[in-house]
């Protein structure tokens, strides 16, 4: 890959694309913020159940964490590899990271399905709208992150990602990372302040 | 990359660095949930939780995604909107539980 | 190195200048017909009791007026000068992300043509033409917006399209923060950077922190209204005051969204025509960052009154008129720029003298609304209308036009007609004063905002008259200005590199520029590089031909085929056809990969 901006000069010292992706980051704190403030708000509010103490599973959804927790492990592995030029381990750590994010969302399919037929679905009550809507828009960005990931493991077997590419890796891993802290935050308020 | 070196401080950890924040992110996790069953710390049960989440999350943003050894100025793209986010947060729940406002005199926040 | 010609070329350019034409056009004929719905809006407000569009058309045309001004008019014209000027304001060759600029162009078309197709696009849904676009007012509240009170597409064009939009102006965001901090050209401090590139960087910081939150507002009616969720619904324990929060927090930054560039453009337009430096550069540097963080504090002014209780009022209250200060702080150091200069009269100087004079009663009204008390006799009346257009026309696009006046030579290589644009602006600033100043007290005197008619008995009929014939004078001001361009085109004058004697880096090079923009990188050393300063002589301009080869990046179809993704996505929801939303996400991920992967070197 070649990229604008690595070629040149920039006035800050600074790769413009990691610039730009901070700046999203930046950006996505206030999406997910809007969306935890609408869950925090709302909390409480339902008129009918079921509600968070009836049906939330913290042993299940710890796992998940502990699964997300590991593949920002890997991640970081994996750009390590990749900035020292092990591009074997680099491969195994990528596939890694993707594959724990895979487990993650099979978690969250098998979560959403046994809520489903617990009787709370994303029009039951407010719970169940802020609830699908927060952990479904996270849900949606691991599944961007894994797709992701996937493709630079697809490149590297392909012998077209190496050191020249860390920083497309590193841009990678502050994705995955940024996923990862959000769930942080979405497993404390969401899951274990109920 | 042509600029990695311009800065000169973009030094990024070991692995054995990440491993060791791996490890406190566990224990970290771990001590989370035990919170959230041991009916002794109920009385603190949130300000507990949050103190720990925020630290696993200052642990990820600053040792896996490099803010500690990055420039500041990445520091400032992510922490000025996040504030952002936590102040517009901290604002509507006063806007919508907080006493004298709609709600509370309501009685129904 | 000859410019590429030809259709192909358009489509798949990634040369700011030309996106930044592009972004022009587009959205300046966006403008007319956000115009012409005013003034079928003012034709029906003209006499009591009118009948010239049913109530039903009427809501429709308000909607469509303010949301095509607002996202389809005011923020791409400006974007359009963010394209085309920041670059060569800071001396560079792009932007950081040419190709990244073309999407965000082809979004926004895209975006702003499907938001329109809802005038035609009625049949489709078995309803007749002028009967499916948006009707629920420019902010949209719920529950008004919700399926149940809104059956129809109308609010699902709306949604969807005001989604597509956000995404066009968050990826510009990106980029142009990029451009800016860090493709400056040497020597070019921060603090050395022109006032527009400046207030440029301030707006896309709004940007990327503001859109984000409209965006989760529309995803949350956009599931109430297809996925059966109650965010907005009392009987399900929601409230329809999350709309209202969420849309102003988004919608008060929005305001200055739109108000900082115009600022931006005045306060490089006075310093040139009174060969001043800008009196008080720091501080309206700072003021402009002041205002950007202020800008987050205020937006429950837009609800005092649905009764958030007298501390939220109170605080409100505060931080609004607060905001005032560092607006008041530009003011005075635009009026003291002028002070003593050696004033040359041209049009771009009096469409910035005219915004001063307007966007100050503009002002004053809004601090008007910024006690509670006083606020809650103006809510939803004409008051609000006159003070929202004195902003926003008086400001807003006053602003626009200096930079128009004053960009258009580097940007087409012709001047426009001086005694053409001074009938212009005269025309306009009488035409708005009449149209808009009225509407105070159409306001006061009772008559609220977004009836389609009034009755003889409340006493307003002869300021609705007057305000009816003032739009049509805006209307033959805006005549006037696209005769005056047409021609230009043929006629106009031929513009030097530097017609206006300016001090910023976009007059060193020819116009209009040639696609590498700078022969040489020119190295910085003061804030006003052409002027002659006590301690510096103006910076040689960089010459005619390149002294060395420049590499000059080819253009991409990528771009447009990524961005068609998205309104085919938007197509799904619009026809309750789930297939089409894989077909959409298969384009858009089709022209990422492609785009990813392409050879692209600049």
């Amino acid at each position: 890959m070649t990229h604008a901006a690595a070629t040149h000069h920039t006035s800050m010292g600074l790769d413009s694309r990691k610039m730009a992706f901070w700046a999203f980051i930046g950006s996505e704190c206030l999406l997910f913020g809007s969306l935890i403030s609408t869950y925090l708000v709302y909390k409480g509010r339902s008129v009918v159940g079921p509600y968070p103490h009836d049906i939330l599973n913290i042993p299940f959804t710890s796992v998940s964490t502990f699964d997300l927790l590991m593949s920002s492990l890997m991640m970081v592995l994996a750009l390590a590899a990749v900035q020292r030029g092990d591009m074997k381990w680099g491969k195994i750590w990528l596939f890694a990271t993707a594959l724990l994010g895979l487990v993650f969302l099979g978690g969250q399919v098998i979560e959403f399905t046994e809520f489903v037929h617990k009787g709370l679905t994303i029009s039951t009550n407010l719970f169940g709208c802020t609830f699908f809507v927060l952990t479904g828009t996270h849900g949606a960005h691991v599944a961007v992150g894994v797709l992701w990931l996937l493709t630079l493991g697809t490149r590297a077997l392909q012998g077209k990602l190496g050191p020249a590419n860390a920083m497309t890796v590193e841009i990678t891993g502050l994705y995955w990372h940024f996923v990862d802290v959000v769930w942080i935050v979405i497993f404390t308020v969401v899951y274990l302040i109920q | 990359m042509p600029e990695a070196g311009h800065t000169g401080e973009h030094v990024h950890p070991t692995a054995e660095v990440y491993l060791r924040v791996a490890a406190v992110l566990v224990i970290l996790t771990v001590l989370e949930v035990g919170v959230f069953y041991v009916p002794v710390f109920h009385p603190v049960l949130v300000p507990a939780l949050l103190v720990l989440s925020a630290a696993k999350f200052t642990l990820v943003v600053m040792f896996y995604m490099h803010l500690k050894a990055d420039s500041r100025f990445f520091s400032f793209l992510f922490g000025a909107p996040l504030l952002l986010a936590v102040a517009v947060m901290i604002a509507l729940l006063f806007l919508f539980f907080g006493a004298l406002t709609l709600r509370g005199t309501a009685g129904a926040g | 190195m000859s410019e590429p010609r030809g259709l192909k070329s358009w489509l798949t350019t990634t040369d700011h200048k030309r996106i930044g034409l592009l972004y022009f056009w587009t959205a300046f004929g966006f403008f007319l017909v956000g115009g012409l719905e005013a003034l079928v809006i003012r034709l029906q407000l003209a006499q009591p009791n009118g009948h010239v569009v049913s109530a039903e058309t009427y809501n429709q045309l308000f909607t469509m007026h303010g949301t095509t001004m607002v996202f389809l008019a005011l923020m791409p014209l400006a974007a359009s000068f963010f394209n085309y000027i920041v670059p060569l304001q800071i001396g560079a060759r792009d932007v950081a992300f040419p190709r990244l600029n073309a999407f965000s162009y082809w979004v926004f078309l895209l975006g702003g043509l499907l938001l329109n197709a809802s005038w035609f696009t009625g049949p489709l849904f078995h309803a007749g033409t002028l009967n499916v676009a948006p009707n629920g007012g420019w902010f949209g509240y719920a529950n008004l917006t919700e399926r149940q009170f809104s059956p129809g597409p109308n609010i699902d064009f709306w949604l969807l399209g005001l989604q597509v939009l956000g995404i066009s102006s968050l990826a510009a965001g990106f980029n142009f923060i990029v451009t800016i901090l860090n493709l400056r050209a040497p020597g070019m401090k921060m603090m050395r950077l022109p006032t527009f590139t400046w207030m440029t960087l301030v707006t896309q910081f709004i940007i990327i922190t503001a859109f984000p939150v409209i965006t989760v507002a529309l995803v949350f009616l956009m599931f109430d209204r297809f996925f059966g969720t109650h965010f907005y619904l009392q009987q399900a324990g929601g409230t329809p005051l999350l709309w209202q929060h969420l849309f102003w927090l988004f919608g008060h930054p929005e305001v200055y969204i739109l108000i900082l560039p115009a600022m931006g453009i005045v306060s490089d337009v006075l310093p040139t025509f009174s060969r001043k430096p800008l009196f008080g550069y720091p501080v309206v540097v700072y003021s402009g960052i002041l205002i950007g963080f202020m800008g987050w504090g205020v937006w429950s002014h837009h609800m005092f009154a649905v009764g958030l209780g007298p501390i939220a009022d109170s605080v409100f209250a505060a931080t609004t008129m607060l905001i005032a200060v560092p607006t008041g702080v530009k003011i005075f150091n635009w009026i003291a720029t002028l002070w003593g200069g050696d004033i040359r009269g041209t049009t771009a100087l009096h469409f910035a003298v005219g915004f001063i004079a307007m966007f100050i009663i503009g002002g004053l009204s809004g601090v008007s609304h910024a006690s509670p008390p006083a606020d809650l006799q103006q809510t939803d009346t004409y008051y609000v209308v006159a003070h929202i257009h004195y902003v926003l026309f008086g400001g807003t696009i006053m602003g626009l036009f200096a930079g128009m006046y004053y960009w258009w030579p580097k940007m087409t290589g012709r001047l426009l007609s001086e005694p053409l644009g001074k009938w212009h602006f005269w025309l306009q600033l009488v035409g708005m004063n009449l149209a808009f100043f009225p509407m105070h007290f159409i306001g006061l005197l009772g008559m609220p905002r977004r009836i389609y008619t009034y009755s003889p008995d409340l006493g307003v009929t002869d300021l609705n008259l007057i305000s009816t014939i003032g739009a049509f004078l805006v209307g033959v001001a805006i005549l006037v200005f696209l005769y005056n361009v047409l021609r230009t085109r043929r006629r106009g004058e031929r513009a030097s590199n530097d017609p206006w004697g300016g001090a910023t880096l976009e007059w060193s090079i020819p116009s209009p520029p040639p696609v590498y923009n700078f022969s040489v990188i020119p190295t910085v050393t003061n804030r006003l590089p052409r002027w002659s300063t006590d301690r510096h002589g103006p910076i040689q301009d960089p010459p005619a031909t390149p002294p060395a080869p420049i590499h000059v990046p080819g253009g991409s179809w990528w771009p447009m085929v990524a961005a068609l993704g998205l309104p085919l996505m938007a197509l799904a929801p619009l026809t309750h056809t789930l297939w089409i939303v894989f077909v959409g996400a298969a384009v858009l991920l089709f022209g990422i990969y492609r785009w990813a992967f392409e050879p692209f070197e600049v």
